[in-house]
């Protein structure tokens, strides 16, 4: 089995227990991307897996033959950074910075969701389109933990950028 | 605590005692910050200007290494196995399994680890932060339920995991203590914090209670927290030539490796302990028994180690903050004047610890009253060691003070601001010494006035649909500590006709922004550009001991980096020589100018530290020197302060609450960086919002259990918890500390609970006295 | 975690041959047994993977909806006739975990999700009958905030943390399974089973069994439903109590409704006593109250959980409340 990480193919392990998180960690040396809990309980592992975001501690790197795979490592970025990663900077959406990869990359599958149409816990009108209101972030993010307490920065930096152009 | 121990404590009790009592009487200009540091002055430098974090690049690309990631030739993974009784011996240990698994390297046990020392616990030297008093892994006896009691190694995490599950062990379980009623039952003692009592008494704050004409005298209950920092503990270990290499996640890079240097029986220079990022700290990255195993399996197998721990392995082996009982009493006179504060309890510790939770540390300063006793007690439970969680003390303290003082407001029919300013002291109650700066009540008029407390209405009197709304405010407050033993090292490096400098500290950053602040400050003291800065930090072998703990990191590199300079300047002079403009001139004459040095009054004559340097034929110079002993903080009383405003939303159905909008207006000396120090404070109010609302470590008392050793049932707030948090602060220095700043890292989190409980109370008319504020207690 | 084979199921009939022996288990999304295998509660020695089995949504004849076992939840809930003729059902999954899990969980694997006691997760230090059968209950006695009040044994007082499921036991579905001994389908309240003596048994699947699809009937009155979760702290929590309800109105009066309570009992809980107080009654706050009461009338609270009652009740009752009125949905 392959996988294709941040655009390059590789192998995959060959013990099935091994996690994408651990396989991109241990074997591929992307740490990047952060263990937290290694339960679903935080999403500082999160990795967008063809644009949708998962949490990799609970996936099975084995499952993922010949999906593409996009780490923070792996984002694309204008010059050095991607916009958002630049808009975290700006307004101070990290501390310790374990959770923000994590951030970051569910940010980026979050407003993909959103554009297509995912409703969210807080949508008043199912039926209607999204609009990224400051609670329909809130809650879209809310699988990502900080202990920190970036949240405001967060939020904020992902407003500035991301969510422009699907914002009432 | 041992015999030994204890008489420790005492004499370093002996020594504080007498130097609290001669301190406060000598001249001001004896003190350090006698003389106001002259950074304060510069209105137009670095100091202030908002500045985004040095090390924001790599953090948001995940380039910043932590310590699980780290890599050595040969690197086996690290998995423990953890005792399920709270007290008793293992009789049996059954690895067979274990050891013939795939890829294992060694399972240890105390059987065959290798024979170390008792690591020095907190407070028995100056060096010493061992978590607890007990030796690891060198006998048969078990002290907590979740103790580790084997580590395996294996080649890989998977199989290290898999082998450490085949493991079984059988006890011979002894009495233990794991309930509160039990442990009161078992005795009740003084409770002492850094060697001294935590113990007030002025006046007679009982017959003053009874004589009062208003009373408020009530029972509060805060239950045990985790940090929870979203990186798990963990270190990469390694031996070389029988000297140990940590990388680490440490809060206490020097102190840490010493600690455990000497369980290894190595000198100082003998360990390298690094830790240049750490994922969160709040009090928990420190040395605990997994760095300890993972050296001593290093060790044994002769492979370097990776040791992290599972998220229910944190819980296990991290302590956190123990759980409280307080009662606050009050008595008044109808004018709102405070005749008497009563703040006491009890809170619980270990037989091999000695934290109590020091909850009275805020109720001292806060409020002018002629009576006051101030008490902490403790019984002991067989636990895992508690330790300092963000705002030892005044986090949970607060909140019984900052509620008793918003239910005596309401039976006096007062305004609880008012009623705060109304017992404003003017010199601290407790100790009697002048304050060092204290805007408290211009904090808590520019706050109500900003978050508009003139619309807060009477209890139950807001509704919106099915939410009843509310608003409440307390007071926050975190002593000024500076603690002995920082240096700082300063090297200026000639390049043609600049400078570049490097600035050493054995600090950590764990993202309160020090890298950021050293250099804005390191820059100002210099006179050089921030790009001319490299900071160095988070590494044992950097000169002296700096602890990022207690808010005081920033306010110890700060006194380091003065005394370094001033050394700087004077072997710069030295250096000038006859040729310079500066030759004649004394170190006190000149200061840091635009790049170099010039005289203090007539700057005319200055000259470069490249042209120095030049002239001298030299590339570098290094400094390197200690700061002046902290009297200071036995000179004055010295605080930070915060005024919390806060509104909630109480569904009325379903009793969940909801903090819509919350305000903290901060009276702490200067902001160095407003951008990260707003992150610093909301950070703290945030994870005051946890504490109020929905944190609670699990203790199991039949056997003295965490049930909830996860963060999907240890809950902490998530991004839909969190309102925008307004943040002001008064921005007046304080002329006694360097750079006129406070610590700002725990402050934040004080006063939280009690506003929101207040809030609560102003929203539904329901008092609720024990955290968390669970929807169940508003129904 | 134990070591296992990974197998990946070709088709249905593949899945069943992999997954017939003792030892083996289905694998979907794996946001659930990943982790109890890593916490060794769970010990498979193979793991069939089934996300390469149905996962369309398609109208059925009948004018339902059948979702195939390995649809991811987050497909579900944006799916536009769940949106607009089933919002409960969307409404439920967008309240359940995060949008990661939701991305990677199958409707199948929601099914099979297992109790959050966290006795049961306690491997090293607990007794739990659920995981080690015979060992005893230390929830009963213990932390039990999560836990049943309705239909619980003395053997085990866990709940089901489904959301998902508290909706489709409000909505009747029909659950699809394929096994040794052929297909069959299981109305959804009889998929997951009561505790009694053999708490180790989630479920009424036969070994080897697999969920293939969940069908869910045509409810006219379904586009007038919610549902509502109370939880610790505003999201990504399980429930404390949920409630999925639908409710037809006849000129003033009940016509018909549909209620199922999640965060009760070891099962999601269809509340017919409920529906059977409310039909044809008056839309009144006193009959919705009426009616909760009735249903939780055997409840038998512990330590911590005695909340639970009450405040299904009033989250009921103000659920049909709107509901009534037209201001849910």
């Amino acid at each position: 089995m392959s996988l294709v990480i941040n655009g390059n193919a590789v192998a995959g392990p060959s013990d099935p227990r091994v996690s994408l998180l651990d396989h991109l960690r241990e074997t591929l040396h992307l740490t990047g991307t952060k263990k937290g809990c290694n339960q679903g309980a935080c999403g500082a592992c999160t990795v967008l897996v063809d644009g949708e975001r998962i949490l990799s501690c609970l996936a099975l790197a084995v499952q993922y033959d010949g999906r593409r795979i996009t780490t923070i490592e792996g984002l694309d970025a204008v010059g050095d950074l991607h916009p958002l990663q630049a808009a975290f900077i700006e307004y101070d959406a990290l501390q310790c910075g374990y959770c923000t990869p994590g951030q970051i990359c569910s940010a980026i599958g979050m407003v993909a969701e959103a554009q297509r149409g995912v409703p969210s816990h807080v949508s008043t009108d199912l039926a209607a389109g999204v609009t990224l209101t400051r609670a329909e972030i809130q809650e879209r993010m809310s699988g990502n933990l900080c202990r920190c307490g970036a949240h405001n920065g967060i939020i904020d930096a992902i407003r500035a950028t991301m969510a422009a152009e699907i914002m009432a | 605590m041992s015999i030994v121990d204890t008489a420790k404590q005492a004499a370093q009790g002996l020594v504080q005692g007498a130097m609290t009592k001669l301190v406060p009487l000598a001249p001001d200009s004896w003190i350090p910050g006698g003389r106001p540091d002259p950074l304060i002055d510069r209105k137009h430098g670095l100091i202030g200007t908002p500045l985004s974090r040095r090390d924001g690049a790599v953090k948001v690309k995940g380039e910043a290494r932590f310590a699980a990631e780290f890599r050595h030739e040969g690197m086996v993974y690290a998995a423990l196995a953890h005792a399920a009784i709270p007290r008793g011996r293992i009789t049996e240990i059954d690895s067979a399994a274990a050891e013939a698994a795939p890829g294992v390297v060694l399972v240890m046990t105390h059987r065959n680890a290798p024979r170390m020392n008792k690591p020095g616990v907190f407070g028995s030297s100056p060096t010493a932060v061992g978590s607890a008093d007990l030796s690891i892994l060198q006998d048969d006896r078990v002290h907590w339920n979740g103790q580790p009691i084997a580590c395996v190694l294996a080649e890989t995490q998977e199989q290290a995991d898999h082998a450490a599950s085949l493991l079984h062990f059988s006890y011979a379980a002894e009495p233990s203590t794991t309930s509160l009623d039990e442990a009161k039952a078992n005795g009740i003692e003084q409770g002492v914090f850094m060697g001294q009592p935590l113990l007030n008494r002025i006046g007679d704050a009982e017959a003053a209670l009874a004589a009062a004409p208003h009373v408020v005298d009530r029972r509060y209950r805060t239950p045990r927290h985790n940090h929870n920092a979203i990186e798990p503990h963990a270190a990469t270990i390694l031996w070389v030539d029988g000297e140990l290499v940590i990388h680490d996640a440490s809060q206490m890079v020097t102190a840490q490796a010493q600690t455990i240097g000497a369980v290894f029986d190595l000198e100082p220079g003998q360990v390298t302990l690094t830790s240049p990022y750490v994922g969160g700290g709040f009090g928990c990255k420190g040395l605990w028994d997994h760095q300890i195993i993972g050296a001593a399996a290093a060790k044994l197998a002769g492979r370097p180690v990776r040791m992290t721990l599972s998220r229910e392995g944190v819980y296990r082996v991290v302590g956190g903050r123990t759980l409280t009982e307080q009662r606050v009493a009050i008595g008044a006179s109808a004018d709102g004047a405070f005749d008497t504060i009563i703040h006491s309890g009890l809170s619980i510790m270990t037989p091999h610890n000695n934290m109590p939770e020091p909850f009275i540390l805020g109720t001292r300063p806060a409020y002018a009253c002629p009576n006051i006793t101030l008490q902490v007690e403790v019984a002991r439970m067989n636990m895992l060691a508690n330790t300092f969680m963000r705002a030892p003390g005044e986090a949970v303290g607060t909140f019984a003070l900052e509620s008793a003082i918003d239910e005596l407001a309401v039976d006096l029919g007062l305004d609880p601001v008012a009623l705060r300013i109304r017992n404003e002291p003017d010199k601290d109650p407790t100790s009697g010494l002048p304050f060092s700066s204290r805007h408290i009540v211009d904090a808590w008029r520019s706050g109500a006035e900003r978050f508009g407390w003139a619309a807060r209405g009477a209890p139950g009197e807001r509704r919106d649909g099915e939410w009843q709304v509310g608003m409440g405010c307390a007071t926050g407050t975190y002593p000024y500590y500076r603690m002995p033993g920082a240096q700082a090292r300063i090297t200026l490096i000639r390049e043609g006709k600049a400078v570049r400098a490097k600035i050493e500290v054995a600090a950590a950053e764990m993202g309160m922004g020090t890298a950021t602040t050293t250099a804005i400050v390191g820059a100002e003291r210099l006179a050089l550009s921030m790009d001319r800065i490299e900071v160095g930090y988070g590494d044992a072998s950097i000169p002296g001991a700096i602890m990022a703990g207690g808010s005081q990191q920033t306010a110890a590199i700060g006194a380091a980096i003065i005394a370094a300079h001033n050394a700087l300047v004077a072997e710069l002079l030295k250096l000038a020589g006859n040729d310079s403009p500066l030759a004649g001139l004394s170190a006190d004459d000149v200061g840091s100018e635009d790049g170099g040095l010039a005289k203090l009054d007539d700057p005319d004559r200055r000259e470069s530290y490249a042209s120095i340097l030049a002239r001298a034929q030299r590339d570098s110079i290094t400094v390197t020197e200690a700061a002046s002993p902290p009297l200071e903080q036995l000179h004055w009383s010295m605080h930070s302060h915060s005024a919390i405003f806060c509104e909630v939303r109480v569904n009325a159905v379903t009793g969940e609450t909801r903090v819509s909008r919350i305000l903290g207006s901060f009276d702490c000396g200067r902001i160095l960086n407003p951008k990260t120090a707003r992150s610093q404070f909301r950070g703290g109010i945030i994870m005051g919002l946890g504490l109020a609302l929905m944190e609670e470590t699990q203790f199991d008392e039949r056997n003295g259990r965490v049930m909830n050793p996860s963060l999907a049932e240890y809950h902490i707030p998530v991004h839909l918890d969190v309102p925008e948090i307004d943040v002001i602060w008064t921005d007046n220095p304080d002329p006694h500390t360097p750079m006129g700043a406070h610590g700002i890292g725990e402050i934040g989190i004080t006063g939280v609970a009690a506003a929101v409980a207040n809030a609560i109370y102003n929203a539904t008319g329901k008092r609720i006295r024990d955290l968390p504020i669970t929807l169940d207690k508003l129904l | 975690m134990t070591p296992f084979r990974y197998l990946r199921a070709a088709d249905v009939a593949d899945a069943v041959k992999l997954g017939t022996d003792d030892g083996a288990a289905f694998l979907g999304g794996g946001t659930n047994i990943v982790d109890l295998m890593r916490e060794t509660v769970a010990r498979p020695d193979r793991l069939v993977d089934v996300t390469g089995l149905s996962d369309t949504i398609t109208e059925t004849a009948d004018g339902g909806l059948l979702i195939g076992a390995a649809a991811r939840n987050t497909a579900v809930a944006e799916h536009r006739a769940v949106r607009t003729r089933y919002p409960l059902l969307s409404r439920a999954i967008l309240a359940g975990a995060s949008a990661q899990i939701r991305n990677m969980a199958t409707v199948g694997g929601n099914l099979l999700q297992r109790t959050r006691c966290t006795y049961f997760y306690d491997t090293d230090g607990s007794r739990c009958n659920k995981r080690a059968p015979g060992t005893g209950c230390d929830a009963r006695d213990g932390f039990n905030r999560i836990h049943a009040v309705l239909g619980a044994s003395d053997a085990c007082v866990a709940t089901h943390p489904s959301d998902m499921c508290v909706a489709l036991a409000a909505l009747d579905a029909v659950v699809h399974v394929n096994g040794p001994d052929g297909a069959r389908t299981i109305a959804f309240d009889a998929l997951h089973r009561l505790p009694g003596d053999r708490p180790d048994r989630d479920t009424m699947l036969a070994p080897g069994e697999l969920i293939t699809a969940i069908a869910l009937p045509p409810l006219r009155f379904a586009a007038n439903s919610a549902y509502r979760k109370v939880r610790d702290r505003a999201s990504y929590a399980f429930a404390l109590i949920s409630v999925a309800a639908a409710l037809e109105m006849d000129g003033d009066r009940i016509g018909d409704v549909r209620i199922a309570f999640g965060g009760v009992a070891h099962k999601p809980w269809r509340a017919t006593r409920a529906e059977a107080v409310l039909r044809g009654g008056p839309a009144t706050h006193a009959a919705y109250r009426a009616a909760a009461e009735a249903e939780f009338e055997t409840a038998r609270p512990l330590r911590d959980n005695a909340f639970k009652p009450e405040l299904a009740t009033r989250v009921l009752a103000a659920m049909l409340g709107d509901l009534a009125m037209g201001k849910l949905a």
